[in-house]
């Protein structure tokens, strides 16, 4: 029972408590960049999942034979190589996602949150928790971003997921489907999520939960980390 | 021919901003401009290393991966070599430029995960498919611009940010949030642009 009740952990948390968006403000680029609907938001947050959990798993899988001091170039080849499977896949089924993503789906392989996790998580835990640790990122990072593109799509275009809703009485502001919308409506969300959770704001955009932020002790000691 | 190169260069650091209208970088653009030093520094290794990239991975792929028929391999290909030329770079730069490693070397470790440099490589890759004109010296012009642009863009941020620190915010928006909005302005600054390549150089 305690172990069940550990595992719906390794789920949940990345859904709420850590968030891998609006709480460790990782993965910034694709959630600015492809929220401009609904639609794609969704898209890209299933990419990003799938990868999510079987680099995860075989990361874990291979924790102990990977020697130390090459775990990133190995996690990286491990993450590209999932991340190729996925761009064959969504071209084959889902040739107009693959169309409005564009760059962003190789571009998963340099996601914060996928090497994020990999460092933090998946090198020192058991396959099965990595994987419900990969699936509950991958699910807050789809919910974060559906939760901009409907924002930035209803205020943009009057639509949700292309459906009209305001469409027709209130004229759409424009600016929030480009790129100055994407900034504004990231910057709110993230004063709110830090409203709800009364928590410490975060500084700056994750130095701590940067993963290379063991080898760029050298920056921080010169004062440019912000952390 | 240069009136096309000139172009390219220009649509890169204005209109094509990679941090502001392409949304790459973002990282080290809320991460490393708070102190314009750190800003310049971080910028001066990205344009280095996006030129070099882009040197390096253009002709592998369409040298090595076209005639194989390998295209899809490009992702993987890609990131690779970028992880690979990033430690060679340190390592040479380490040897024997002292004086550079010391300005630029701190921030390389950084840059090997950094999406604007993959995305620039890829990005070349993908204009010139669409356009025959647009050769290895044109993808490197874009990518100097794009480093350019990328420097254009933390410079400026870094001057707003240094004013933010002084103005009084309110709880909530303190930190991330105030940055963002601030990024947002900035942004809507580089919208004026559109256009504006393609009237100059025409």
């Amino acid at each position: 029972m305690a172990q069940k009740k550990t595992m719906l952990q390794e789920f949940s948390k990345g859904i709420i408590k850590e968030n891998p968006v609006l709480c460790l403000v990782l993965g910034t680029c694709p959630t600015l960049a492809v929220t401009t609907a609904a639609t794609n938001a969704i898209g890209m947050g299933i990419a990003a999942t799938l990868v999510l959990i079987c680099s995860n798993a075989v990361i874990s899988a291979l924790r102990n034979v990977i020697p130390d001091k090459v775990r990133i170039p190995a996690y990286i080849t491990i993450i590209a190589g999932f991340v190729t499977i996925v761009q064959m896949l969504v071209k084959a089924y889902a040739p107009a996602i693959d169309e409005s993503l564009g760059i962003f789906l190789p571009l998963i392989v340099v996601n914060c949150i996928i090497l994020g996790r990999a460092e933090m998580y998946a090198s020192k835990n058991r396959v099965i928790p990595s994987m419900l640790d990969g699936l509950g990122m991958g699910v807050g990072f789809t919910a974060a971003m559906l939760l901009m593109g409907i924002i930035r799509e209803l205020l943009g275009t009057g639509c949700v997921f292309g459906i009209p809703i305001t469409a027709g009485f209130v004229s759409p502001i424009i600016i929030f489907i480009l790129p100055p919308g994407g900034f504004f409506v990231f910057g709110m969300l993230i004063a709110l999520s830090n409203k709800l959770s009364h928590k410490k704001n975060p500084e700056t955009a994750g130095c701590g939960s940067c993963p290379m932020s063991g080898t760029c002790s050298k920056l921080k000691a010169e004062g440019g980390c912000d952390k | 021919m240069i009136k096309s190169l000139v172009a390219v260069f220009l649509a890169a650091i204005l209109t094509e901003n990679y941090v502001l209208s392409k949304f790459l970088g973002i990282c080290p653009f809320l991460g490393v401009s708070k102190k314009l030093k750190t800003a310049v520094g971080m910028s001066g290794a990205v344009i280095f290393v996006m030129v070099l990239a882009t040197a390096v991975t253009w002709p592998i792929y369409q040298s090595m991966l076209v005639p194989a028929g390998l295209e899809y391999l490009q992702t993987i290909v890609f990131i690779l070599v970028i992880a690979g030329l990033v430690q060679l770079v340190e390592i040479l730069l380490k040897k024997y430029m002292p004086p550079l490693y010391n300005s630029l070397g701190i921030y390389l470790p950084l840059i090997t995960t950094n999406c604007a440099v993959l995305g620039v490589t890829m990005l070349v890759i993908e204009k010139a498919s669409g356009d025959p004109a647009f050769t290895y010296v044109s993808a490197l012009v874009n990518a100097l611009g794009a480093g350019v642009g990328f420097l254009v863009a933390m410079v400026m941020f870094a001057g707003v940010r240094e004013r933010l620190e002084t103005s009084d915010i309110p709880q909530t928006f303190k930190g991330l949030p105030i940055t963002l909005v601030a990024a947002s302005l900035v942004a809507i600054s580089f919208l004026g642009f559109s256009g504006l390549v393609e009237n100059l150089i025409k």
